[in-house]
């Protein structure tokens, strides 16, 4: 073989390699897709079916018979709402902590993430119960603000300290005050990371379980409790599981991919720089 | 008028590490802290959700945990659940991020394909997976077929449901790992991959004695944030196989869980959750410590 030969050989042996790696991903997800577009029966034969006419019928399904939609206003109103008070909440913090080296308060942020969910749940569980709080969304827009607070405020620090310091001292050295100069300079300029860890933030709540499973009801439940109640109807709809799933996820992928670049660093934030 | 407002912006300059923070402080003692400390009370307690007051037991909670076969086994899958996968995640997502860290087309298409398994919702994407490890009708006993294996009983038995579980955790964080370490890799320095070269190393010597201690740290950080959320692991175990067949895949944490909501039994629930924080806690520390030996 010649060299320009063994170079193509390699380089189709590296991308034989690449869609080993990429179909265990995509596979699964393709499969959600097609379970939505089979019939029931069509769901339960073996070998499975590779290749069949779709049907929207399990799509018109969730929305007509289990009044889907109603929970996915429900899942927006939360994530929504979370996300609005994290950022107003979270910003001020994060740009405390890092303008003032507030090592503490940004170890009580990590404990908020470390602890298991479920020892605050069973706590807000009683409290709520006594308060006539559960089902409503005061509950679960607190409850979501375990997750999105935490999280948003790590990822702001990171964007804040990109913020040049040069611009936040000339704007008060021309008579802006702290607080102005936080608002008219610092905000401005952080907006993409504001637009990113909103939307990170969005997908957390949006995906939480534990607390919906617990402290939602009738009125305010959530797609992902939806979807997991298509297992107790007794006999298994895998139809409508596959359809409800694609709707759920789907949003969720759209704003992944918005924020791909910066989603491992919301995951990761806080830890790398330890 | 003016004069109060710059008296009031005067203020808050004054005050503004004090003033910015404190919502979330405020927010962050009621939402957190007091949960915490009421766990802990309760975990001295004895009581049924819902019945009469609690009544205060001591130790006998925890005394009581010792003796209870259900928190054994609830240790025992947790850890073998927890080690295989964080151990699979890490040696995979570094072998793949290797793999991948070089110029080539399709690369931004590869690393947004990665985003999707860890940021997909989580009981969603589970319900699927129990689709595909369904005995009769799924699609993974049918291409074990395709390839001449013999099908598996995945969730159905005991012996193999913990495995199970532990692919599709794998499936779903791998690729977060890959590119965390990816990530990582891109920005290592290059002269000692240059001197390697000209000294005649050959890949896996590169890889053994130049990549690898570079890239430790990142490593170990990558191995302590997911065991943040995999020694927690929820969502995935309860839609795929609530804790069954029988309690062979019931982690302390869905333990803990069950007996809180399921049974209703307040005190010792409290107590199990207690447990698994004492446990998030030390993996933790010790990984730190760890990770701060490796760094020096």
């Amino acid at each position: 073989m010649s060299k320009k030969e063994k170079q193509i050989v390699s380089k189709i042996l590296f991308y034989i390699g690449i869609a080993i790696l990429i179909i265990p991903p995509i596979f699964v997800f393709v499969w959600m897709i097609m379970t939505g577009l089979k019939t029931g029966v069509q769901n339960i034969e073996y070998p499975p079916l590779f290749i069949f006419k779709p049907t929207l019928e399990n799509f018109k399904a969730v929305f007509q018979q289990h009044n889907f939609m109603q929970y996915l206003i429900n899942s927006t109103i939360i994530a929504v709402s979370a996300t609005i008070i994290s950022i107003l909440v979270g910003l001020p913090a994060a740009y405390s902590i890092v303008r003032y080296h507030q090592k503490k308060l940004s170890i009580g942020i990590l404990i908020a993430r470390m602890t298991p969910f479920i020892s605050y749940l069973l706590p807000w569980y009683i409290v709520f119960r006594r308060l006539g709080l559960i089902d409503t969304f005061t509950a679960m827009v607190m409850t979501h603000l375990i997750i999105t607070l935490p999280m948003v405020i790590w990822l702001m620090i990171g964007f804040f300290e990109n913020v040049p310091k040069e611009l936040e001292e000339s704007a008060f050295i021309d008579g802006c005050s702290k607080t102005e100069t936080f608002l008219r300079i610092t905000i401005p300029l952080s907006m993409n990371g504001i637009i990113t860890a909103s939307i990170i933030s969005f997908i957390f709540s949006w995906n939480q379980f534990l607390f919906s499973l617990i402290l939602s009801g009738p009125r305010t439940r959530t797609v992902p409790v939806a979807v997991y109640n298509f297992m107790s109807y007794g006999k298994i709809d895998w139809g409508g599981i596959g359809a409800a799933a694609t709707i759920i996820v789907l949003p969720v992928l759209i704003f992944a991919f918005i924020v791909r670049k910066k989603l491992v660093e919301g995951l990761t934030a806080g830890a790398i720089k330890g | 008028m003016k004069k109060f407002k710059d008296k009031i912006s005067f203020v808050i300059d004054k005050y503004l590490n004090i003033i910015f923070p404190a919502p979330t402080v405020i927010i962050l003692f009621i939402i957190v802290i007091f949960p915490i400390i009421y766990n802990i009370y309760m975990s001295f307690n004895k009581w049924k959700i819902g019945l009469g007051d609690p009544e205060f037991i001591g130790l006998q909670n925890y005394i009581d945990a010792f003796s209870d076969p259900r928190f054994w086994n609830g240790l025992k899958v947790m850890i073998y659940f927890s080690g295989l996968s964080l151990s699979l995640e890490i040696i995979l997502g570094l072998l793949i991020a290797v793999y991948l860290n070089r110029e080539f087309k399709g690369a931004d298409f590869v690393q947004t394909v990665y985003v999707f398994p860890f940021a997909a919702t989580p009981v969603a994407i589970a319900l699927i997976w129990r689709i595909l490890l369904n005995p009769q009708i799924g699609a993974l006993n049918y291409l074990l077929s395709l390839v001449g294996l013999p099908p598996s009983l995945w969730i159905s038995s005991t012996k193999t449901v913990v495995l199970s579980l532990v692919m599709v955790d794998v499936w779903k964080w791998t690729p977060m790992i890959t590119l965390i370490v990816l990530a990582g890799l891109k920005s290592l320095p290059q002269d000692p991959y240059e001197a390697a070269i000209i000294d005649g190393a050959n890949t896996p010597q590169v890889f053994w004695y130049i990549t690898l201690p570079m890239i430790k740290p990142i490593l170990i950080t990558a191995l302590v944030l997911r065991s943040l959320d995999n020694l927690k692991e929820f969502d995935i175990i309860y839609t795929i196989t609530q804790g069954g067949p029988g309690n062979a895949s019931e982690t302390l944490y869905l333990y803990s869980y069950k007996t809180a909501f399921s049974f209703f039994n307040g005190g010792y629930g409290s107590t199990l959750i207690i447990f698994v924080f004492l446990i998030v806690l030390i993996f933790n520390m010790v990984m730190n410590k760890v990770r701060y030996r490796v760094e020096l």
